[in-house]
């Protein structure tokens, strides 16, 4: 019998969960935050419910710090594809002027995108998030299911994760409980790059190498996408040529000198990687079991 | 999908880890990961830096921190979940499902074994094949895995010695001799200094066979399947417009081809597959796990949940089969009681109506059980609340298995793997009857219905229900009053207090509730019924609108002041077990029809508020 590929198997097994999510859950959502693993998420659910269009709208949670290119892609995507999108800022935080250079990496983080998040889920009602994590990127991401349990309060308590058996997902919650559901829990960094290459899915620019102004903080590079960025006394906006390998809030999100332009450099520069993926997230690096403890509260 | 990239062209093998903390599992992994150079610097820096601060090997890197994630294992040193990890060589792509060993975490075991294709089992060679390795191996036959490689670990304290390990070996293919794995591979390694784990070890030149991390990529284990005909489970029904309609879910069993002959269970209509489609591509064939899209040559009604099988190979369709089941919560599993039901994408209400035996893991004998227990492992049989289609666990178990799910909490408290239909019900031919239930109540000249009352013992529940009956009575209307005590002293003598007992207590007077309302019958029913969901389950028997849950409400304090049959007294001095309220529990109903809060309401008038409900419908 002739068998499935790696990435076959892999499509396969989340466009079964996409499909999953749609036929049991009264107002699911699709978390889209314009990266890499989210246009493969989009690509599946277009995929999964083709001829129709995915029977869920998209939900980006704007901290208002995200790269400018990163939004302009995301409107163009969305305009393309004639999809419904929701947009949710947290007005409150925006009021108080929260912000990742003023107050730190952990209370924006914090403040911005899961209080933000949890605020979106709650004001429409949602049952089921969608979301593009998976479980190489980090260990307490290790053991979190397809289908990952929240309490009326959107925490998560690793502790008492529901058993996960075969392809047989426990969609059932009460009213307001929600589920957050990963279809990409199994695939890796490098087969969500070999599968945007195979299936051609664009993705941000901003993946690939070009000349950036960026400034060197901390060991990190940060690009100036904008003008909230403050140069610090002895700090120089130098152009060098760089990508990112993940992204988020500007400020937040370090990029790496590269030289790959293309997709089939960035694979190999990926493949030869000493570095995991996540060091460029600035956030991650309190202490080994800080996502756990974030997920816990209710992050992504 | 275009497969031009390199590594897409790999297959993938899904494996299970299993053995004791002892014996070097997370260990291994790690070697494996970290021998195959996949394991990044900054992770590595990470684990060096845990390796001091948990670690448990003195003065190097402990490769179990790489793997056991979560807070609470690392600080305990042990792993309580299933923990999957990814590697890719030049050859395969691999998912590890790490589980703990423990015989209190079988449930996790069962949860990685479920989607694994190999099972890795360790054993320290110190200590040979222990009654956990029979255990895990029973474990991966259950769960229908067909092939087990036998790391033999911790050679390095054996001095390498051959005798010791060819005697493991022997032990082991003798076991699992009469378990129909396909194939059983045993390896000597030392996964601390990684002899044999990613390349053959200097150590043990007497070894002629592979290297784990060889093995791993080069070991067979889609041959030999093939057991059904095709089957696709319907997940989804796509109707974007008048003119398409098509129907989503993942192949199982064999190849399903445009063209072919097939059949909807569980309703048995039959046509063609039209086409095959991916993203409006047309697809020749689509092959086991495969996510399509297919549509039909004739217009069938189809929904999700039904099985759009080949024509030529039969699946059961039933609604009682025998199961071997697992429990995975810490609520036991009680006969009788109902659960949501999942198995592919059909959905159903289920519950255990005999329990056959449970199996002890150990030793692998048949034990007598009334109820199960987390991590009990049974045959049962089971009743379905409707025909589902389906096949035996070991032809193919993408439609052989199941899971049951918690109706209050909606936690998943169990997994199950069907043996077989059981004919029973289909022998059994209901006799037709030439009047109906309507005729029956129409000579009666009312409206059949069962008065529900619930409430903690003292509550007064059987004080109001004998008043409105004899009110009903009053009024014309034919009654029965069903008291709990009254029954247990007939019908259901022989059940005591045990949760499951109750459960069965409130099984019997519900099914006997329900003929006399097929009679025509008003019935009272009294009784404590402490749980909701067999009080669901007593209102699932009957027609909607014909069941009234009535809460006589009373606060605990006012039942034990009152304490008419001095019963409570007695409970307090522990000479009642199980007594509700104070050594038992109550459940209150959630939506109940009526509450009648017994403290400030006097009988006459509660009374009174019953038969205004009556009236009111």
């Amino acid at each position: 019998m002739s068998s499935l590929s790696n990435l076959q198997r892999l499509e396969s097994e989340s466009i079964h969960i996409l499909r999953e999510v749609a036929a049991s859950f009264e107002r699911p959502v699709l978390m889209y935050s314009i990266g890499k693993d989210s246009s493969v998420l989009l690509h599946l659910a277009m995929k999964a419910f083709h001829p129709a269009k995915p029977p869920f709208p998209l939900l980006h949670v704007d901290t208002t710090w995200k790269f400018k290119e990163m939004i302009a892609f995301r409107d163009e995507r969305v305009r393309e594809l004639g999809l419904d999108l929701i947009v949710h800022v947290n007005e409150d935080g925006l009021r108080r002027g929260i912000s990742p250079i003023k107050s730190g990496a952990t209370v924006h983080t914090d403040v911005m995108k899961t209080e933000a998040l949890k605020q979106a889920l709650s004001l429409h009602k949602i049952d089921c998030a969608i979301g593009g994590a998976r479980r190489d990127e980090e260990k307490s991401r290790a053991k979190e299911r397809v289908m990952s349990f929240r309490d009326v309060n959107h925490g998560w308590n690793p502790r008492r994760q529901r058993p996960e058996l075969w392809n047989l997902y426990n969609c059932r919650v009460n009213p307001g409980e929600s589920v957050r559901a990963f279809p990409l829990s199994n695939w890796t960094e490098i087969d969500v790059w070999n599968y945007i290459r195979a299936e051609s899915i664009p993705v941000v620019p901003l993946y690939f190498a070009a000349e950036r102004p960026v400034v060197e903080r901390d060991g990190q590079l940060i690009m100036a996408d904008d003008e909230r960025l403050e140069i610090k006394p002895g700090e120089t906006v130098r152009t060098e040529k760089v990508r990112f390998r993940t992204l988020g809030c500007y400020p937040l999100t370090a990029a790496v000198r590269s030289d790959a332009a293309d997709i089939d450099a960035v694979i190999a520069e990926t493949r030869a990687a000493t570095n995991s993926e996540r060091q460029g997230r600035i956030i991650d690096f309190d202490q080994a079991a800080s996502m756990e403890k974030k997920k816990r509260e209710g992050y992504f | 999908m275009a497969d031009t990239a390199d590594s897409a062209d790999k297959g993938l093998l899904r494996f299970l880890t299993c053995g004791s903390v002892d014996d070097g599992k997370s260990t291994l992994i790690g070697r494996l990961l970290s021998d195959a150079h996949l394991i990044h610097d900054d992770q590595v820096m990470t684990l060096k830096d845990d390796s001091k601060r948990f670690g448990t090997v003195k003065g190097g890197i402990d490769f179990a921190l790489l793997v056991d994630g979560l807070e609470a294992e690392r600080e305990q040193g042990i792993t309580i979940d299933v923990a999957y990890r990814y590697f890719q060589t030049e050859k395969r792509g691999f998912i590890v499902a790490d589980t703990p060993g423990h015989e209190q975490y079988t449930r996790n075991m069962v949860t990685g074994a479920s989607t694994a294709s190999l099972a890795v089992i360790l054993v320290d060679a110190r200590k040979g094949i222990l009654t956990q390795t029979r255990r895990h191996t029973f474990i991966a036959h259950l769960l229908g895995i067909r092939h087990v490689l036998l790391c033999v670990n911790k050679m390095d304290l054996v001095g390498f010695a051959e005798d010791t390990f060819r005697e493991i070996e022997t032990g082991y293919l003798q076991f699992t001799d009469n378990l129909d794995f396909e194939s059983v591979t045993a390896v000597p390694v030392s996964a601390l200094n990684g002899d044999n784990v990613t390349g053959k070890s200097a150590q043990i030149p007497w070894f002629n066979g592979k290297c784990v991390l060889d093995f791993l990529e080069t070991v067979q284990v889609d041959a030999g399947k093939d057991r059904t005909g095709a089957r696709l489970p319907v997940q989804w029904v796509c109707r974007p417009d008048g003119d398409f309609r098509g129907f989503a879910g993942t192949v199982a069993g064999a190849i399903l081809k445009p063209g072919d002959a097939v059949r909807i269970e569980p309703d048995g209509a039959e046509t063609h597959i039209q086409a095959i489609e991916n993203e409006g591509e047309k697809l020749d064939e689509a092959v086991p796990g495969q996510a399509v899209m297919v549509t039909l040559a004739d217009h069938v009604d189809v929904a999700r949940g039904d099985v759009i099988r080949h024509a030529e190979s039969a699946m059961q369709t039933a609604d009682q089969v025998q199961a071997h089941v697992v429990w995975m919560s810490e609520n036991p599993m009680i006969p009788g009681r109902q659960y949501h039901l999942k198995l592919a994408s059909a959905a159903a209400r289920a519950s255990i109506t005999d329990l056959k035996y449970a199996i002890n893991i150990n030793t692998l004998e048949h034990v007598a059980a009334k109820t199960l227990e987390l991590n009990d492992v049974a045959v049962c049989n089971l009743s379905f609340d409707r025909r589902v289609a389906f096949d035996a666990y070991k032809d193919c178990p993408e439609t052989g298995a199941f899971i049951l799910i918690d109706r209050e909490t909606n936690e998943t408290v169990g997994a199950g793997m069907i043996d077989f239909a059981l004919r029973r019900a289909l022998n059994l031919t209901k006799q037709k009857l030439s009047l109906d239930k309507e005729m029956r109540a129409e000579a009666l000249g009312q409206k059949p219905a069962v008065l529900w009352f619930t409430g903690l013992s003292g509550a007064g529940k059987s004080t109001v229900a004998n008043i409105v009956d004899q009110k009903l009575r009053l009024a014309g209307r034919h009654t029965y009053m069903l008291d709990g005590d009254n029954v247990r002293h007939g019908l259901n003598r022989d059940l005591g207090f045990t949760d499951a007992d109750r459960v069965e207590n409130i099984r019997r007077i519900a099914e006997v509730a329900k003929l006399f309302v097929d009679a025509g019958m008003i019935v009272l029913v009294s009784a404590i019924s402490p749980f909701r969901s067999d009080r669901d389950m007593a209102r699932d028997l009957l027609q909607p609108g014909e069941f009234f849950e009535i809460h006589i409400d009373a606060s605990l304090a006012t039942c034990e002041a009152r304490d008419p049959k001095g019963l409570y007294a007695r409970a307090r001095k522990g000479e009642i077990a199980n007594f509700t309220g104070i050594s038992s529990p109550y459940e209150p109903p959630a939506k109940p029809e009526l509450r009648i809060d017994a403290d400030t309401t006097a009988p006459e008038a509660a009374a009174d508020l019953v038969l205004a409900l009556l009236a009111r419908d």
